[in-house]
């Protein structure tokens, strides 16, 4: 009967076997960077609309506030999405003719609410509440970037667990005076005048509990 | 392999793949804004019905929340104005009104130089004649082009907002003798250092008075 194994069997077996923890490891190491690249946790992708709203345009070119349009932001949960109404404060008269706006018209006209696709969502088990955040110092670019450089929205920030955690552990660096929440170019002045404002907003923040599980699982 | 195990692997299989279903992530809960093919327009939330009172949200008919008493619109805000008042004036004005009546009341906001009709400044006679319960009124209702901002400014924010505007068209009429003595030592030496931009569209024989500024 011929040999069913040549000696060189001996070798491929011994490589195979040696390498089978370099493969697991290597497939572990593959599979984590796929899940947290910005392809899977949708970082940086600009999500389509069914109207092209350009947060650069309204805010940095025009001025406008975020709470003209986001106005629940500072005293509820939810920061608000901007009815219809709210377009049409402006666009009655501005770019009234055009096909761009007319899906903002056409809600106007019919009431049928535009459907604008999220895209920041957390999972229905984590909770997540706005107005404490605004309360304290949080900027809104410190969680959602440069805003006012978008001409689609996108997600700046993967939100996930690790990411609530890292800022709930030592909150400080990231707080800056009630004022300027809403400012996207602020830094931190070098000024005493300055550094007593930034003192008083640190001393508003209560650590305590704020990496229970409880907090945002509730 | 018996029956026994062969369910007992069936089962462990199944509750793998349940477990990965993650129907935690969407539980069947509507949040804010969530559409919903059940009514009409797509909304899950609904509507108020017409005419309900939330509980603690009772408006009577005092002026107060109408801006009027026996169908007059009131002369003076019903509010005691103080310097908080007139800090929260300033914000909400200059969030909800400033992009078309600019944020010193001339009305050549961003949005007016992008082509909205230019509303009237709040500096010229008419508008500094009018009663406060004009300006309440405006805001809650609307007027002309102007969209009524009742929905996202608050009864006692409408009133702080009317308290800025008077602020604003008193800055803007403003002689150095309404000054505090020390301010007006420094107005005096800051006029003398900078020479006001000449296209201002204001009366320029003084520098504004200083804002209520918390920036
Ligand atoms: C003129 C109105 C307007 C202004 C002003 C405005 N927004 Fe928005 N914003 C919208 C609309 C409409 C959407 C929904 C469409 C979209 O996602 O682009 C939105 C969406 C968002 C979202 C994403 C919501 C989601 O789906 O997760 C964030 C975050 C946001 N805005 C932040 C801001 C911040 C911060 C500012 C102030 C710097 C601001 N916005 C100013 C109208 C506005
Ligand atoms: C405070 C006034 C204001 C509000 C509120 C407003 N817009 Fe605009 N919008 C403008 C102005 C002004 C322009 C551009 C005019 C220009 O630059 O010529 C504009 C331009 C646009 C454009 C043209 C594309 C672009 O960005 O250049 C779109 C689309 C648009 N707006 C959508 C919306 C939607 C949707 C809403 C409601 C969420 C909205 N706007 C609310 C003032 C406003
Ligand atoms: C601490 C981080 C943080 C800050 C600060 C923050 N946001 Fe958010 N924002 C989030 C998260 C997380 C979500 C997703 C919430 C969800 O899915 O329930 C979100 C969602 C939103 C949405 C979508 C609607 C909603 O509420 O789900 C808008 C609009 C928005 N943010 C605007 C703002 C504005 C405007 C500011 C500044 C005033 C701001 N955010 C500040 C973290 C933040
Ligand atoms: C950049 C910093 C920062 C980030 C990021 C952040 N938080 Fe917070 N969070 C704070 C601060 C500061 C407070 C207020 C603490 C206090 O009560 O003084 C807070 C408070 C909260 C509270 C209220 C806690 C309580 O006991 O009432 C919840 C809930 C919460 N955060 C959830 C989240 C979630 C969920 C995320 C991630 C999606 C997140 N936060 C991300 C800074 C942050
Ligand atoms: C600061 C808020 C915060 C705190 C505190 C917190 N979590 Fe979370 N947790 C989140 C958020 C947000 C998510 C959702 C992340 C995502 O998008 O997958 C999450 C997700 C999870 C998940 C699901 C993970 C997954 O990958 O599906 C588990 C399990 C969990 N948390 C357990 C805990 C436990 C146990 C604690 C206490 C030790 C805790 N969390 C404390 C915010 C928090
Ligand atoms: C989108 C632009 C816009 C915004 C924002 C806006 N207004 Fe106006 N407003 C107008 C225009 C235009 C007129 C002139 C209307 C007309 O004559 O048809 C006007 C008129 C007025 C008048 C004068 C009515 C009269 O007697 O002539 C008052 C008072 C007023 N607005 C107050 C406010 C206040 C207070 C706010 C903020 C809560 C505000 N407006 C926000 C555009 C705006």
């Amino acid at each position: 009967m011929a040999q069913v194994f040549y000696p060189s069997a001996n070798t491929i077996a011994r490589v195979t076997l040696m390498s089978l923890p370099i493969a697991i490891i290597v497939i572990v190491i593959a599979v984590r960077t796929a899940s947290e690249s910005d392809y899977v946790t949708g970082v940086n992708f600009a999500v389509d609309q069914p109207v092209e709203f350009s947060h650069e345009h309204h805010v940095a070119g025009l001025g406008i506030d975020c709470r003209y349009c986001h106005t629940s932001v500072e005293d509820s949960p939810f920061a608000g999405i901007p009815p219809t109404e709210t377009c049409m404060t402006c666009h009655s008269q501005i770019w009234s003719d055009a096909p761009m706006l007319q899906p903002v018209r056409t809600s106007w006209e019919t009431g049928q609410p535009l459907r604008w696709n999220r895209v920041h969502d957390l999972p229905d088990f984590a909770f997540f509440d706005h107005s404490i955040h605004i309360a304290r110092g949080v900027g809104c670019v410190t969680c959602h970037g440069r805003v006012d450089q978008m001409p689609l929205m996108w997600k700046s920030q993967t939100l996930f667990m690790q990411w609530c955690l890292d800022c709930h552990r030592d909150p400080y660096p990231h707080i800056r005076p009630r004022e300027a929440v809403f400012d996207m170019n602020w830094t931190p002045a070098d000024n005493p005048e300055a550094q007593v404002a930034l003192q008083a907003a640190h001393a508003n923040i209560r650590t305590e509990g704020l990496t229970n599980c409880s907090a945002c699982h509730r | 392999m018996s029956p026994r195990t062969c369910a007992r692997l069936i089962l462990a299989l199944v509750t793998l793949i349940a477990a990965g279903c993650r129907d935690m992530y969407e539980q069947p809960k509507g949040d804010p804004l969530e559409s919903s093919s059940l009514f009409d327009n797509g909304m899950l939330a609904r509507p108020l019905v017409e005419g309900v009172v939330p509980r603690g949200a009772l408006r009577d008919h005092s002026p107060y929340y109408t801006g009027r008493d026996q169908n007059q619109l009131v002369v003076q805000a019903p509010v005691p104005v103080t310097h908080d008042l007139l800090k929260r004036g300033q914000e909400r004005y200059n969030i909800f009104c400033a992009p078309c009546h600019n944020q010193n009341g001339d009305g050549q906001g961003m949005i007016v130089l992008r082509g909205f009709k230019m509303p009237p400044s709040f500096h010229d006679e008419r508008m500094r004649a009018v009663p406060d319960g004009h300006i309440f009124d405006v805001i809650t209702h609307g007027f002309g082009t102007m969209y009524p901002y009742a929905q996202r400014v608050p009864v006692a924010d409408r009133w702080a907002i009317v308290a800025y505007i008077r602020a604003l068209q008193l800055s803007q009429h403003a002689t150095l003798d309404d000054v505090p003595p020390q301010v007006r030592q420094e107005l005096i030496q800051r006029q003398n250092e900078s020479v006001p931009p000449a296209d201002s569209p204001l009366p320029s024989q003084f520098p504004p008075v200083e804002e209520v500024r918390d920036e």
